[in-house]
């Protein structure tokens, strides 16, 4: 089991379209984190685009208090369809290369190969996860050391927890991504499907289910996007004025926390029960 | 001597097609046995299923004396199915690196196999950038990496220019030299007929024949053509069952007594003006098999 997790682990870290993918998330967060605001921040008040927002408030969402809410404030939509992306690729590429028949005629069974496959992608999530952290701290620090502005951090528990939530946001898409690609054995369907359910889909069933058929919120509140981005409201904190789109208080923190899990061993068993019962042509 | 590989009644359906077709095959342990069969007669899946990647409809496998598929036989059995299938955007020592990690297999093996395949020169290169001999290469050694007892390799010199083929012939015999056992399944009968010991043919999805290769060829003969020809008929009997064809004579007689054959005839006033050996080659064997295969069932 080892040994399939360190080839997994070694296939992650030199395939480019893992660091593309990571350098498009952490780019994305970059930007609508601290370089749009600090734009607005520089040009000042008169400007259309701060829509009247007093500069010291856009400064305050810059500084190191409010690192949690630019590291993971996009996991729900934007990285989440970067992680589901991901999932897709990893396991729908063995069988466009036709590279499943070969690892599974090694010595591992197909079970050990798949957890090594989840395992690998949980470290490469987490690589992400405190790679674009650091980054946004490092902006933090920057703007907070240039504008004057006042260091202070969120408290070390309130950092684990808000990462360990932004973690399991995006582990539930890449799952998801890998389930897809296990009952497509593709690539490209799972991916245009996953991204078209994240981007649009959920968006739009919230909307007229709030507008049209408030009876039915039972509904939105337990697909995967509310949740994640009910779980991403509630570890950061964030006021819903500050909440980009996607993160909402739909369903409480510890409910999305369960839900979420529960999707994550849905998807997980559902992409092991395939994989054992199938034949590999 | 108890079979590597026991097959036996093996079916496989997919939906209303009948892939494989009540198939017994044996493979015993050193032997190189060869494969064959037209483009869908059922060579891969039987092949796939022998290494696990699919299960059968019905009938019994037992492979190494287990279940396909299972870790201990997986584990001393190297194969190479259909094409080498490995990833792109690694390079060759990359790709036979995390095979090892995933086969548990001493990474000293590795350079061991690329030397074998003689790929240790293009080993940093990306599998991408290689030819499809390499590519070709780097799968069989990738089947050796875990210098397994049974090695299955379907189709290993496709690909191959006429060296390469050699080289892999010469490949394939060491292998069946050092005691292992290969299954080899091939197109190119005459490569199956200079490496393999024995061959089972596999036509529409069922076994048509399974023998050793001389067999399968059938007795070997003589051919001659020599005055007076009633006279030789008669001392030609004495060597073995004569059959007239046109103006020759057929005798079916060990071709290395040929030397004998002709002294005799002399010794006995008959003027000998041809004499050559006449051996079925597999293929035509092949060709006889399948082609009546594909009559019956018609």
């Amino acid at each position: 089991m080892l040994g399939s997790y360190r080839a997994e682990v070694l296939k992650l870290r030199k395939r480019s379209a893992v660091w593309v993918l990571f350098g498009a998330g952490l780019v994305l967060s970059l930007i609508f984190g601290y370089l749009l605001p600090y734009l607005g921040y520089a040009t000042g008040d008169e400007n259309p685009q701060t829509d009247g927002i007093p500069r010291s408030e856009i400064l305050r969402g810059m500084l190191p208090e409010r690192v949690l809410d630019n590291t993971i404030g996009g996991y729900p939509i934007f990285a989440g369809a970067l992680a589901l992306v991901l999932g897709a690729i990893v396991v729908g590429g063995e069988y466009t290369w036709g590279t499943l028949k070969t690892i599974l005629t090694q010595r591992p069974g197909r079970g050990a190969v798949l957890a090594s496959q989840f395992l690998a992608l949980a470290t490469m999530i987490a690589v992400w996860v405190l790679g674009i952290f650091a980054a946004c701290a490092l902006c933090s620090i920057g703007i907070a050391a240039a504008e004057n502005g006042a260091m202070n951090w969120p408290a070390p528990l309130d950092i684990l927890q808000g990462l360990a939530g932004g973690w399991l946001v995006l582990m539930m898409w890449c799952l998801a991504g890998t389930v897809l690609a296990v009952a497509f054995r593709n690539v490209a369907l799972p991916i245009g499907l996953g991204v078209v359910w994240i981007l649009g889909i959920e968006t739009l069933l919230a909307g007229v289910v709030n507008s049209l058929l408030p009876d039915l919120e039972f509904l939105s509140d337990v697909l995967p996007g509310t949740n994640a981005g009910s779980l991403v409201f509630s570890v950061t904190g964030m006021a819903t004025a500050d909440a980009p789109p996607g993160v909402r208080d739909a369903v409480g923190g510890g409910r999305a926390l369960l839900t979420l899990l529960a999707y994550c061993a849905i998807f997980a068993v559902l992409a092991a029960w395939t994989t054992r019962r199938r034949d590999v042509t | 001597m108890d079979a590597l590989i026991e097959v036996s009644g093996l079916t496989k359906r997919y939906g209303d097609t009948l892939a494989v077709d009540g198939v017994d095959l044996t493979v015993l342990p050193g032997e190189v046995y060869g494969f064959l069969g037209p483009n869908g007669a059922g060579k891969t899946t039987t092949l796939r299923i022998l290494t696990g990647l699919i299960a059968p409809t019905s009938g019994d496998v037992r492979v190494l004396g287990g279940a396909p598929g299972r870790a201990d036989v997986l584990g001393r059995t190297g194969s190479m199915i259909e094409s080498p299938a490995l990833y792109p955007y690694l390079s060759g020592l990359d790709n036979l690196r995390l095979l090892a990690e995933y086969a548990e297999v001493p990474r000293k093996r590795i350079n061991e196999v690329l030397e074998l395949v003689d790929l240790t020169d293009r080993a940093r290169d990306r599998f991408s950038t290689y030819s499809l001999g390499m590519k070709q290469r780097l799968g069989v050694a990738a089947a050796l990496l875990k210098d397994p007892e049974l090695v299955i390799l379907d189709e290993p010199t496709n690909g191959l220019d006429p060296a390469g083929m050699r080289d892999m012939r010469r490949l394939i015999r060491e292998l069946g030299s050092d005691g292992r056992t290969v299954l080899l399944s091939s197109h190119l009968l005459g490569e199956v007929q200079q490496i393999c010991d024995r061959v089972g043919i596999i036509n529409s999805g069922r076994m048509v024949a399974e023998h050793n290769v001389e067999e399968l060829r059938g007795e070997q003969e003589l051919v001659i053509r020599a005055t007076p020809r009633n006279k030789a008929h008669d001392v030609l009997a004495g060597f073995g069952t004569v059959h007239q064809y046109d103006d020759t004579l057929r005798v079916q007689v060990d071709p290395q007594r040929a030397a004998e054959v002709n002294r005799v005839l002399v010794e006995a006033g008959i003027e000998v003006s041809e004499l050559r050996s006449t051996e079925r080659a597999l293929e035509d064997v092949f060709f006889e098999l399948t082609s009546e295969e594909k009559a019956d069932v018609g």
